[in-house]
């Protein structure tokens, strides 16, 4: 049985001029102990995803459809004392920025304690400072650091508390949304190896929300591409990125540049995403596509297998 | 040089009589010749914004000079160094904190013209168009008139870059031009940025900390460390056969957008250190995997250990 299943889901943001679809019907489903990489640019829904599995979409965002099964639990339609424990204790989030996610006034010990009171109120101050301590010794920061405030941590360091706050319950599932994006290149390779490291040492199964294509190729078993809302291909990691199916996929590996390439022309997409607010008709890509046809302006595509991959594209749907 | 000084508290004011500076650019030395494209490549605080701004003067370096065309602008004052910066502009990083939200983009740009007194009204207004159009703004009426939220992030750092090309200017600051604009469209911002380099005759210095974008752009780099440039020089050298340990860190930290890549880290310990009170000799030494004795004790200076090709580095990677 899979460990994360999401079927049909649908997030709307009601908004005055319209419900705008953040999700449009995504199906996913996540094995134990695999990784996904959920890429897309900014705005197609990536983050609104992330959060639906642990219910936390910000209104005026709502789950207007669709399922989602975490371990045998109904996250859609469970009780709010029933998602607390699924928050922390089952899945661990990791938000994107960890100069804004701690509080100032507190230091990194009182964090600790109050994510763990909150779940296991009988626990002493002093077990819980000491399973911090802990942590964040496992994390590769001294563990006496554990009485200091978060202005005096670095960047990096921050986001090795964030990841520690986000694993000290013991979750099976962790959810890191951008992890990397505000801090610098060798601190970014600095966190994504430790994040391979503790996925190995404690079974965890991963979703990585990135835009980077690069921390994708590098971490991630399978690679899930969005597109105003949509899926438009999934697919095993080493074969998406051989051979891309959907045009959008082909059009966003080829804009990112590659160092160890010589000679590479990058390509772009040209226009700009859809206002979903008043989305096109047929295929959400189809103004951008240099492929679309006729039945592209008409008709949505479905995500449907081919070879190994799922795509939502006309172009390999032969009916 | 620009050490900036850091304002301490009262208490620390009335007990000790030193001031203590921020060494955010530190003994930087580099020239440019006509149609050069230098990338500027560092994390950040390591001073290659800084070093960016001086270029133009819009701070006031500590020490040192700023030679262009023959002036030393770094002496210029007033009025002479206002007509200079006609020659000189920048694109900055972000196109929605550059951009003024209560001001339509063709005034924007067109105040750029009368700001610096060229033309008559009506000239300015046909020259902000037709550099609208250029910048893949077209037709520039559907434009003009809008404000800086009505356009996409591309758009707006399009209308950034027509703001600074619309002078006509010789040599033109990039700083991190693409960082805030969406993945798909950078390429787009690229590609345009490098055929106005060619149309106009630009000379670019291009501040990046994205070494894959700089590698795609640039002709030669410099790579800055804590407010000093540790290696220079032509791309293929600099990115092919790194001498300084710190590049080849950076190198080896970039993620490689391919799962195939084989990737060999080369971890350098910790994080930028604070540049209040940098680190003795070599300011890489306390994170050099390669550091010995003498990295701590003496500063290496930038020498020419290939042809064109300088590195500041006791112990460099040959």
């Amino acid at each position: 049985m899979p460990l994360l299943h999401i079927q049909s889901l649908v997030v709307e943001y009601h908004t005055v001029r319209a419900n705008v679809k953040a999700v449009d019907r995504v199906s996913l489903s996540m094995e134990k102990g695999r990784t996904l990489g959920l890429v897309g640019e900014s705005g197609c829904g990536k983050s609104t995803l992330g959060l639906s599995t642990v219910r936390l979409v910000p209104s005026p965002g709502r789950i207007v459809g669709g399922r989602i099964t975490l371990d045998g639990i109904d996250v859609v339609n469970c009780s709010d004392e029933e998602i607390r424990q699924v928050r922390g204790k089952r899945v661990g989030y990791i938000f994107q920025d960890p100069m804004t996610s701690l509080n100032p006034v507190k230091k990194i010990g009182d964090h600790f304690v109050e994510i763990i009171h909150t779940h296991e109120p009988e626990v002493s101050e002093e077990e819980a400072l000491k399973r911090g301590k802990d942590m964040i010794e496992r994390l590769g920061i001294l563990p006496e650091r554990i009485d200091d405030f978060p202005h005096q941590f670095s960047g990096g360091m921050r986001q090795r508390v964030m990841i520690g706050l986000a694993l000290i319950l013991g979750p099976d599932l962790l959810i890191a949304d951008e992890p990397t994006t505000s801090l610098d290149v060798i601190v970014e390779a600095q966190i994504i190896e430790l994040l391979k490291q503790l996925k190995i040492s404690l079974g965890l199964t991963l979703i990585l929300i990135t835009h980077n294509i690069g921390i994708v190729a590098e971490t991630a078993d399978r690679v899930a591409v969005m597109y105003a809302g949509r899926i438009a291909e999934l697919g095993e990691t080493y074969s998406l990125f051989e051979k891309p199916l959907h045009p959008y996929t082909q059009a966003l590996l080829n804009s990112v540049p590659n160092i160890t390439k010589k000679g590479q022309v990058l390509s772009w997409i040209p226009g700009a995403p859809p206002d979903l607010a008043e989305p096109p008709l047929g295929c959400l890509y189809h103004p951008r596509c240099p492929y679309a046809f006729d039945r592209c302006r008409k008709e949505e595509p479905l995500l449907l297998r081919h070879d190994d991959s799922e795509v939502a594209c006309h172009l390999y749907d032969k009916r | 040089m620009k050490y900036f000084p850091v304002e301490k508290s009262f208490l620390d004011k009335l007990l000790t009589s030193q001031k203590s500076f921020v060494h955010a650019v530190d003994d930087v030395s580099f020239s440019m010749g006509r149609g050069d494209i230098l990338g500027l490549v560092g994390e950040s605080g390591s001073g290659k914004s800084t070093t960016g701004r001086l270029c133009l003067k819009l701070i006031e370096p500590t020490s040192g000079s700023i030679v262009f065309e023959g002036v030393d602008i770094a002496k210029l004052q007033g009025e002479e160094l206002r007509r200079f910066r006609r020659n000189m502009q920048m694109v900055f990083q972000d196109p929605t904190a550059s951009l003024s939200p209560r001001i339509r983009v063709g005034d924007a740009i067109k105040h750029a013209l009368s700001f610096q007194g060229v033309g008559r009204p009506t000239e300015q207004s046909e020259r902000t168009q037709a550099m609208l159009e250029r910048v893949g703004l077209e037709p520039w009426s559907n434009f003009y008139d809008r404000f800086p939220h009505e356009l996409s992030g591309g758009q707006r750092q399009r209308v950034v870059i027509a703001r600074a090309l619309v002078l006509n200017p010789k040599f033109v600051v990039a700083d991190e031009p693409i960082a805030m604009v969406d993945v798909s469209v950078r390429a787009q911002i690229l590609e345009l940025m490098l055929e106005l380099k060619k149309e106009f005759d630009l000379t670019y210095l291009f501040i990046t900390h994205d070494l894959a974008m700089a590698n795609y752009v640039c002709q030669s780099i410099a790579i800055m460390y804590l407010g000093k440039i540790v290696e220079t020089g032509p791309k293929e050298e600099v990115f092919g056969k790194p001498l300084h340990p710190y590049t080849l860190a950076l190198l080896s930290s970039i993620p490689v957008p391919d799962p195939k890549a084989e990737l060999k880290r080369i971890m350098p310990k910790g994080e930028i250190p604070s540049p209040i009170n940098p680190p003795s000799g070599c300011r890489f030494h306390p994170r050099c995997p390669y550091a010995q004795a003498i990295c701590a004790e003496r500063e290496p200076q930038l020498e020419e250990l290939r042809p064109n090709h300088q590195a500041a580095c006791f112990f460099p990677r040959m």
